[in-house]
């Protein structure tokens, strides 16, 4: 089967420094992956590209790479898959947010201080006890997905609130850190969630799923989040604009049925965070000359006896 | 074709235009909507009401999907986040019989019971599969021809694509750029389709947010785009109504109209604009309509 790749260079020892995008063509067999392909440019055609790679078996998470423009692992993922239905390239670039060594290699150094930073060992409390610390299989089984992340960064490439802001912990890390803060013989939970609930922690993820659906091993990283969420708040952790929103978005389903748009950004931010109330009033200025207000009174869906029921039926079992 | 009516928050909160169109439009394209069966149906909790007790949320949607099936309807729904988080739900409940009957319990005391046959279909979705893109053509009355065009489709109606059935439905993928296409502008792509538009954290993290609105509205405008259009009204909240202050931040003008899914629809098949409210929006489509050779 004929393959043309267009890969993304960049050396910044050569003479020219500007990334730029190479094509390629191979005769590959049709079982080959993507790893295969490249491999196969570095060997036959062209030796000075350069890329990571290990196991080719999914295991080592060396190979994360970004293919048609998302991140995944080269090694299983079949070039016949990513042929593009047009005829065109398959495109080849290094992971995202992280800074690019030479072409599809990149600097994880940012990727560990992020992992390293929520302490990723076991501390556990107490006497230390003569075998193993022992926890119940029923009790370590939510943690099945979550230890099967290999670090490759496939997640961390993709992530949308790290383009925009590299003080953000990273799906990686948060998912880590969930696998020690959900682990039955870990004793530090106060600690680690009170710096998951600053800033850059739990609260800044967007939810827009880009971790959940990039990640070749099922960790799910933004449903850890979404669980450190709920759990920084159940530690007490309710002063943040994040859990105010939560708490404030939950209360105006429970009271009305449905969303108060008007209040929900006043609750957020706190109605004595004078600064953050004067920010919103050119956004209020504006909505309100384009007549794009809503409802100043807000009222009830009907029957909203029935949904507060359900709110007080379901917390109960909780 | 008849269909239970799912406006969703937005809809009847801040964009008020995005519920006119809606209802213009559908009148044109011969989608009955049935507004009264799900009128005490309740928000999905947008993922946020999940954040704090997922079996609350998969509940209030139980019961919404209950009154659509009872009523004997297919759901509509205008959002994209709705979409999503119905969907995510849906699929909780309809793989696992046990945990059904054990929301079913909470549903009893109103005599309703979810029996697993909804499936929540954003209008953008019923366009391209309901009515047909060659029905759809036939309706198109004025070309909307030079108009480029950058798709924004929201988080919630392109991830997770197993919940969105987009192995069953690959033509989900496309189907924003197949309505422009279809109404005769040109699809500006642009990599940022179907990223995060900056909504959830506005509150919570505004600069990040602004951020986002920036790079996407200006990625866009870059690349050629007159107007970008969105199936999701929380994107079209936060790069409408943020765009003020992602041009500030960026230190340039942006100036690109936020259009909703419906209104592109509608300038289509030949509805005036003030009827679907264009005048309405925070980044003025009076040149974009003026352009069009469309009276604002």
């Amino acid at each position: 089967m004929e393959v043309k790749l267009s890969v993304r260079r960049y050396d910044p020892e050569s003479t020219n420094t500007v990334p730029h995008f190479q094509e390629y063509q191979l005769e590959m067999d049709e079982a080959a992956t993507v790893l295969d392909a490249l491999i196969q440019i570095r060997e036959d055609v062209d030796g000075t590209l350069s890329l990571r790679c290990s196991c080719r078996s999914a295991i080592c998470g060396s190979c994360a790479m970004r293919v048609n423009g998302e991140a995944g692992l080269a090694c299983n993922t079949k070039v016949i898959d990513a042929l593009p239905s047009d005829g065109t390239a398959i495109v080849i670039e290094p992971a995202g947010n992280l800074p690019v060594i030479k072409d599809l290699v990149v600097d994880f150094q940012p990727f560990w201080d992020q992992v390293k930073s929520i302490e990723p060992w076991l501390q556990p409390a107490g006497e230390e006890p003569e075998g193993e610390y022992l926890a119940p299989d029923e009790d370590m089984l939510h943690l099945a997905g979550v230890v099967s992340c290999i670090l490759c960064g496939a997640c961390v490439s993709d992530c949308t609130v790290l383009e925009v802001d590299s003080n953000f912990l990273g799906p990686a890390a948060l998912a880590k850190a969930y696998r020690f803060v959900g682990d039955p013989r870990d004793d530090a939970d106060g600690k680690r969630l009170k710096a998951l609930n600053e800033e850059g922690g739990v609260w800044d993820c967007t939810r827009c799923m880009k971790c959940v659906e990039v990640c070749p091993k099922g960790v799910a990283p933004m449903d850890r989040i979404m669980s450190l969420r709920e759990k920084v708040m159940d530690a007490g952790h309710t002063n943040t604009n994040g859990a105010r929103h939560a708490t404030a978005f939950v209360d105006s389903v429970r009271h009305s049925g449905w969303l108060d748009e008007l209040k929900l950004p006043i609750k957020s931010f706190g109605i004595f965070n004078l600064k953050a109330m004067i920010s919103l009033i050119p956004l209020a200025i504006r909505s309100q000359r384009a007549g794009k207000v809503p409802p100043l009174i807000h009222k009830n869906i009907p029957e909203v006896e029935n949904v507060r029921r359900i709110f007080d039926k379901v917390e109960n079992k909780k | 074709m008849k269909y239970a009516f799912y406006p969703g928050c937005v809809s009847r909160g801040a964009c008020p235009e995005l519920y006119t169109a809606t209802l213009e439009v559908c009148n044109i394209l011969g989608i009955e909507l049935d507004e009264d069966s799900l009128r005490s149906a309740s928000c999905t909790g947008a993922g946020v009401l999940q954040e704090k007790n997922l079996r609350l949320g998969d509940t209030l949607n139980a019961r919404t999907f209950a009154m659509a099936e009872k009523a004997g309807l297919p759901l509509m729904t205008i959002c994209s986040t709705c979409q999503g988080v119905m969907s995510q739900a849906n699929q909780r409940l309809v793989s696992d019989p046990e945990y059904l009957a054990s929301i079913n319990e909470d549903l009893k005391e109103e005599g309703l019971e979810y029996k697993g046959t909804i499936n929540p279909k954003h209008l953008l979705w019923i366009i391209v599969e309901d009515l047909g893109m060659d029905f759809f053509h036939s309706k198109v009355v004025r070309k909307l021809e030079g108009l480029k065009l950058a798709p924004f489709y929201g988080c919630y109606i392109v991830r997770p694509t197993e919940a969105l059935g987009f192995d069953e439905n690959p033509e989900r993928e496309t189907s924003l750029e197949a309505v422009i296409e279809a109404v005769g502008a040109e699809v500006v792509d642009f990599p940022g389709k179907t990223l995060c538009c900056g909504f959830p954290i506005l509150t919570i993290n505004p600069k990040n947010s602004v951020k986002m609105v920036a790079n996407h509205t200006i990625d866009a405008k870059d690349r050629g785009a007159d107007a970008m259009v969105t199936p999701c009204p929380l994107c079209h909240l936060n790069l409408d109504g943020y765009q003020p202050n992602a041009s500030s931040a960026a230190k340039r003008d942006i100036d690109l109209p936020i259009i909703h899914l419906p209104q592109l629809v509608g300038l289509s098949l030949g509805i005036a604009p003030e009827k679907m409210r264009l005048n309405k929006h925070i980044v003025s489509t009076k040149k974009l309509l003026s352009e069009l050779a469309v009276a604002p």
